[in-house]
């Protein structure tokens, strides 16, 4: 079926701001597909409320909206554009959610409009619980015993004829959210209670467990003309009740026959044609491991991560497929890109092995539960290739960049064998390395698959690997066994370390002996047909597929690895970017990146991909081979800039500020001489190892100071501390991991905190804009809500503010990026750190602005001027619209988890609001972070002694705005005998109704509580309120800054919103 | 023990022995299936040649009762990695010990993707499996090339006439086993087909005088321009009135019983994921494919058959419908095993031409 000539404006949904269970991999689909679609002459409309996204630029799209992924902007934004079709399969289950509800309310239909990529009828047949069970049941296909129930009691009476543990799970949530397996009734009823809440239309499904089977999922295609076909199947190794997101994922699967693939294959097929789907799907199983048996356990009707994923892992680009078939074009039509012999319709041979590893977020929530379940917690995760799984599994151990690169890690050493076996029991991120500790004791295979249900084949290969591990320690060093080792792809320094050697040792081992890595290709064919595109992955020993080019300059752009808290996609966008500028200058581009789910690793970004781990070692392998002629290490956050010493080391070149440059920035002392130097004032500080010494700092500063360690992103570990028991907490906390560098401990200062971004080429430096943050100094930049243009300080400061970020780029020899986070405080301007690298904020601000900072910034590096591409100097023009950034946190998912914010970065995603004025900005930014009030106009206020007097103010607006206040004890008391009316309510430890019963009652908007300073236990007051807003989907703030915000934005909002297209927006 | 693989272009590739140590020359094609190992080896159309698997993880679910035939039919069988402990709820050993059982030598350890690429690049070629370390390779290449498959139809079909009933048997179907895989007679029986296997050989006159409704012609090994007497017998069951469907060899030989010819690919398709389109409907099946030989169109008189379906990657032939006849014969297996179950519907197909009822759900 030839293309559908009546399309021709498309209107597509992102996915929003990332929170976890909806991530990068949406930006990734999203991008393939408008671009999949503007190849085919479409105008695309794109709407996403998250700026830093490579889909919202304006090369990917021709209208751009950094709007509230709302029904009613939506609406707006289609009759200002007036496309012909609705394409929301690509933006997550938040746009498939919007798709729905605009076709349910008829609103696309009054207007003429068509869903394109799916059917209403068929969102509603795979999403709506029953409707999909009765699907299933008609094509005869198996779904676990289960009953939508939309109370509690019925959920009861339902599981007592099938017996516990059930499985819950909400309708139409995503990543899971509110789910959970239930033991026993007072779980059912803690954890049903919640669901019922969270889900969007109040169901939850109520289903027989099947926990410990094994979970296989399926990834199918079908087009308009009824041909299907199946891209890759994945094997959780975790079995089932683990959130696929949360397993570590292997793809195809390895422990089937291909009488259960077939079966498996056959049942997804006709799920696919059942529930009309053109486009991709996903499709998950449980199947007993001792039987034929299966369940369908959900469809996805749309892409997911799980597609991201597989489009990875096989070379078949999934979107971009996708959005064709969406025009009307069949399976057959359509060219595989990486054959370019060979039709989509044709099923991908992999002739390796792929391993995913989430990555979870416990490093940066300490008190959050490490228990995994069916509530996806991870925010990222990593992939690997190569020809054995042991080296797919080593691979992605390292690409994870928790400071593990083997198995021997996590001490489980200390635990007795009884002890072990409790440990093994439970299900969290540590558990493959227990197991390894497992079988280096010699519990029996049998005994480990008894209690973990994981597949003995998985086991074995684990006990592979620790054997190897044994016979490093045990055995003399020979090439034999140092073949053996790299071809399970131990790292040079672990292999080191069991063999009681250098690294450097065994490097010249390896060396001497012919054992260097070779690079095979992805080629979605298992070599049955040429390929034509350069996506590569290591192994050792065989044919060395990846020649390097001969002619011309070439350049390494080492990309950000795997999301994470203070790591997101932002750093992706740059890497994408720089790769584009680079390609523009002429240069052959490579990237280096592990992450599936990005832009970066989509095979036609640049010129060559290799899918590696982002180590030294591994960076060398392909050096070797490539002989590049510089790296790019501003882009890719802090996995990149770590790599500089080492590419040094390796004589390639670093593009843009030198790392001695760096080093300035990041060591104190250095920093600090280059501060007298440029006459910039911070505030006082020191730096020690010990916390004794980080003591006597503090007491010579006096407290409250900030301790943190160097050379790290998104504040990890960084703190206020308020006296010496919390400096030794935090300075224990620090020293957990083995630090290189010393410990940074300054006075706090609290003040009005100010960001900005430069272009520095080595003279003149060009600031697209000042940002100032709504929070004071204090909590994180990327968790405060970020202003452009600055609103409240004068001429006077921004001068000062453009001339030290001139002093400092030119004092540190940037040529590049440069970030400056400075305090005003009383009308002077301190500077809190300089990172000489890309920031987070670029994305934003370059849409905001139409300045391309990271291709000017690229540019820069190799040699171009500002003045000489024709760039003003100094601070750029003022925009004419205003951008708020919106911090967006994930906390819902991570029982446990401290939300208060301070210096340690915790949101995972941002949004963007977009206006002429600053109000109706604040107002989008709050909207588009899913804070939609007022609801009940309730509200609690808890808050520290030190906050009483500005909670007065806040207090009052929100009164003002007729909402009822309820306060504990002594903020009640303090705001009565302020003039605010404010009900007192018992705390959670006296008697009912308290502050918990309050919340527990769904009849709160909002939570402001400012919590005491440390952070305190877990047990109490202020956390469990805290955590049972957010539990209970109360908006909670946590800083009296963000407070008056929402005050504002409340005050002002207005009732039309005006969409803006920055598309339009000039570049300068 | 180490082993060697030398290919006709001179080629060396050296692994580790697994199976029998014994030496052997044999034709090496590749396979990129990643499930069904278990079924390629002991699919009969195998007989004469060495098959690399290009998916590097084979035997991990060890030995289950999925076997096509009743033994391995390859000479020799390439690996990058055996698994060292298979599982699975139906294992039952480990693909080791079954080479040894039935003396097929193997190697393990080899670079496939690399051995897959030379195949791809210079066509399907001859090789050599020995564990002899001193090798002489000046003496063995012209070994090599002078090497031929040879008649191997006869080695794998059955020796006497075997049947099959089903439970309520509603047709009565003539199976010409020509290497046949078991589940084309299974998909039969599951159908309603009392079947008949025949030896390769028997005349034409011996299967219609047991008047049969409906003629199946299975897959099976080697050139088919060699079987020159089974063709001659192809002719007279084509001239009965009785409907016929054929498979792979089968579908070769009835094409060359109508003067149309085959011919040699570069190397073959063989795996699970090639897709054929349905010229009728318009319809894109991803079928299983294990052939090295091809239907050549240009040389097909049109009024005698029409393609019915063809390869989406290369265009070839893969499937024939016969003018004015009951019959129709595909390149492709739709009894899958190992691969999809896609184009399982041709029985229904053939079922209809019998006269019979469809659908065979279990």
């Amino acid at each position: 079926m030839p293309k559908n000539k009546e399309i021709r404006k498309v209107l597509v949904i992102g996915s929003g701001p990332i929170v976890i269970g909806q991530a990068a991999e949406f930006d990734y689909a999203g991008t393939q597909a408008c671009r999949s679609l503007k190849e085919e002459g479409i105008e695309v409309v794109l709407v996403n409320s998250n700026p830093a996204t490579i889909m919202t630029d304006k090369e990917i799209a021709d209208e751009v909206y950094v709007e509230p992924l709302t029904v009613p902007v939506l609406e707006q934004i289609i009759l200002k554009e007036k496309p012909d079709s609705v394409l929301p399969t690509l933006g997550g289950q938040a746009g498939l959610n919007l798709g729905m509800e605009l076709a349910e309310s008829g609103f696309l239909e009054q207007h003429g409009v068509q869903l394109i990529g799916t059917t209403a009828e068929t969102i509603f047949k795979a999403e709506d619980r029953q409707a999909f069970k009765d699907t299933m049941e008609k094509i005869g296909e198996p779904c676990a015993a289960s009953k939508v129930v939309n109370n509690v009691q019925d959920g009861i009476l339902f599981t007592n004829t099938i017996g516990y543990p059930v499985v819950l799970r909400p309708a139409y949530t995503l990543g899971g959210s509110g789910g959970g397996i239930a033991h026993n009734e007072q779980e059912l009823i803690d954890i049903l209670t919640n669901g019922l809440r969270l889900s969007r239309v109040g169901e939850v499904l109520v289903e027989r467990c099947i926990a410990g089977w094994k979970e296989i999922e399926y990834e199918v295609m079908r087009d308009g003309n009824g041909n299907c076909i199946t891209v890759c199947n994945m094997e959780n190794i975790d079995p089932v009740g683990v959130h696929t997101g949360d397993s570590i994922v292997v793809a195809p699967s390895q422990t089937l026959g291909d009488k259960e693939y077939q079966m498996l294959r056959t049942s997804a097929l006709n799920i696919i044609s059942e529930l009309n789907i053109t486009g991709g799907c996903n499709v998950q199983y449980a199947l007993k491991p001792d039987s034929f048996e299966y369940c369908v356990i959900e469809v996805n009707p749309r892409v997911s991560r799980s597609s991201a994923l597989a489009s990875k892992a096989t070379g078949y680009p999934i979107a971009k497929v996708a959005a064709k078939i969406a025009l009307g074009y069949t399976l057959d039509e359509i060219k595989n890109a990486i054959t370019g012999k060979t039709y989509a319709s044709f099923e991908p041979m992999l002739d390796y092995c792929v391993v995913k590893i989430p990555r979870l977020p416990f490093d940066k929530f300490i008190t959050a539960k490490r228990t995994l379940t069916t509530q996806m917690k991870a925010t990222g995760e990593v992939m690997s290739i190569c020809n054995n799984f042991e080296g797919a599994l080593m691979k992605a151990i390292r690409s994870l960049e928790q400071h593990v690169d083997s198995l021997c890690a996590y001490d489980f050493g200390n635990l007795s064998d009884r002890e072990l076996e409790q440990e093994l029991k439970i299900v969290d991120d540590r558990r493959m390395f227990c197991i390894a500790e497992a079988l280096r004791r010699g519990i029996r295979y049998e005994h480990i698959h008894e209690i973990t249900r994981i597949d003995p084949w998985f086991i074995d290969k684990l006990a592979i690997l620790v054997e190897m591990e044994q016979k490093l320690q045990s055995k003399e060093l020979t090439p034999e066994l140092l073949k053996e080792a790299k071809r399970m792809e131990f790292p040079d320094h672990v292999i080191a370390e069991l063999a009681g050697k250098t690294e450097e040792e065994v490097r010249q081992m390896r060396y001497a002996n012919g054992i260097t890595a070779v690079y095979k290709m992805v080629d979605t064919c298992a070599a049955e047909f040429e390929a034509a595109t350069p996506y590569y992955y290591s192994v050792y020993g065989g044919e060395n597929e990846a020649a390097a080019s001969q002619t011309g300059k070439k350049v390494l752009v080492l990309g950000s690895g795997p999301i994470r808290i203070g790591q997101g996609i932002e750093f992706d966008y740059c890497s994408v970017h720089s790769t584009w500028a680079f390609k523009k200058e002429g240069f052959e581009t490579i990237i280096i990146n592990n992450n599936p789910e990005t832009v970066s690793t989509d095979f036609d970004i640049a010129d060559k991909l290799y899918f590696e781990p982002l180590t030294p070692e591994d960076v060398e392998n392909i050096v070797n081979i490539e002989k590049p002629d510089g790296a790019v290490v501003q882009f890719g956050g802090q996995t990149a800039i770590k790599l500089t010493e080492s590419l040094m080391k390796m004589g390639v070149r670093i593009y843009g500020t030198k790392a001695k440059d760096v080093d300035a920035a990041e060591d104190r002392e250095l920093f600090d001489g280059i501060l007298e130097q440029t006459g910039i004032p911070r505030a006082a500080g020191g730096t020690v190892f010990t916390a004794e010494e980080a003591k006597e700092v503090a007491n010579r500063l006096g407290y409250p100071v900030l301790v943190r360690p160097s050379y790290v992103l998104g504040g990890q570990g960084m703190r206020i501390a308020y006296n010496a028991d919390e400096i030794e907490e935090f300075i224990d906390i620090i020293n957990q991991i083995a630090q290189d560098h010393p410990i940074l401990v300054d006075k706090y200062l609290q003040g009005k905190e100010i960001e900005v971004d430069a272009v520095c080429d080595g003279t003149d430096i060009l600031i697209p804009g000042i940002m100032e943050h709504i929070e004071r100094t204090g909590i994180h930049s990327g968790d405060s809500i970020s202003v452009y243009p600055a609103q409240t300080i004068g001429e006077e400061i921004k001068q000062i503010l453009v001339e030290y970020t001139k002093r400092l780029a030119q004092a540190l020899h940037v040529v590049g990026m440069i970030n400056i986070q400075f305090i005003v405080m009383d009308g002077s301007v301190y500077v809190i750190e300089v990172n000489p690298r890309s920031s987070r904020t670029v994305p934003y601000i370059s849409k905001v602005t139409g300045i391309p900072i990271v291709e000017l910034a690229t540019k820069v590096m190799i040699g171009n001027t500002l003045k000489g591409m024709g760039y003003p100097t100094g601070l750029a023009p003022q925009a004419d619209d205003i951008a708020v950034k919106m911090p967006v946190f994930s906390f819902e998912k991570l029982r446990g988890a401290e939300i208060s914010l301070g210096p340690e970065m915790k949101s995972t995603g941002e949004c963007l609001g977009i206006a002429k004025s600053f109000d109706e900005a604040l107002y989008k930014a709050f909207l588009g972070a899913g804070v939609t009030l007022p609801k009940y106009k309730q509200m609690i206020i808890t808050v520290k002694d030190a906050d009483k007097p500005e909670a007065v103010d806040v207090a009052k607006r929100f009164a003002a705005l007729g909402y009822k206040i309820y306060a504990t004890r002594s903020t009640a008391k303090y705001l009565n005998a302020h003039g605010v009316e404010a009900l007192r309510i018992n705390k959670i430890t006296q008697e009912s109704p308290n502050v918990m019963d309050l919340i527990l009652g769904h009849k709160i908007d909002l939570v402001i509580d400012t919590p005491t300073q440390g952070n305190g236990d877990k047990s109490r007051d202020g956390f469990l309120i805290r955590r049972n807003a957010i539990e209970t989907g109360v908006y909670c703030i946590t800083a009296m800054d963000t407070a008056n915000a929402l005050a504002r934005s409340l005050e002002t909002v207005s009732k039309t919103l005006t969409p803006i297209d920055i598309a339009t927006v000039k570049n300068i | 023990m180490r082993a060697y693989l030398i290919l006709e272009d001179g080629t060396v590739m050296e692994g580790l022995s697994i199976g029998s140590p014994k030496e052997v020359i044999s034709e090496i094609v590749f396979n990129t299936s990643m499930t069904g190992y278990l079924e390629v080896l002991t699919d009969p159309s195998y007989a004469g040649q060495a098959v690399v698997m290009t998916y590097p993880l084979i035997g991990n679910y060890g030995i289950t009762p999925d076997m096509e035939s009743e033994r391995p039919w390859p000479d020799g069988y390439i690996v990058r990695e055996l698994s060292r402990m298979p599982s699975n709820f139906r294992s039952k050993g480990s693909i080791q010990d079954f080479l040894r059982q039935y003396d097929i030598p193997g190697i393990a350890g080899i670079d496939t993707r690399a051995l897959t690429k030379i195949l791809r690049e210079k066509g399907t070629m001859n090789g050599m499996i020995t564990t002899n370390a001193d090798y002489n390779i000046e003496e063995i290449i012209p070994r090599l090339k002078a090497y031929t498959t040879g008649r191997v139809v006869e080695r794998v079909t059955c020796r006497v006439q075997k049947r099959l009933e089903a439970k309520r048997p509603k047709k009565k179907v003539a199976l010409l086993d020509l290497g046949a895989k078991q589940n084309i007679a299974h998909s039969l029986v599951k159908r309603g087909c009392q079947v008949t296997i025949y030896p390769a050989h028997t005349p034409a006159e011996e299967i219609l005088s047991a008047n049969p409704d409906g003629i199946m012609l299975s897959n099976g090994p080697g050139d088919p321009r060699e079987c020159t007497s089974i063709i001659e017998e192809l002719k007279k069951l084509y001239a009965s009135e009785i409907p016929i469907f054929a498979i792979c060899l089968g579908h070769q030989l009835m094409a060359l019983a109508n003067g149309a010819d085959t011919y040699k690919m570069k190397y073959g398709h063989r795996g699970g994921n090639h897709p054929v389109k349905d010229l009728k409907t318009g319809r894109v099946y991803i079928s299983s494919q294990n052939h090295g030989y091809v239907v050549d169109t240009k040389r097909l008189d049109p009024k005698i058959a029409k393609p019915a379906f063809v390869n989406v990657n290369d265009g070839t032939n893969e499937g024939l419908e016969y003018i004015g006849k009951q019959i129709f014969t595909v390149q492709f297996h739709p009894e899958a095993c190992p691969g999809p179950q896609d184009s399982a519907y041709l029985f229904d197909r053939f079922m209809e031409m019998m006269g019979g009822k469809t659908n065979a759900k279990e």
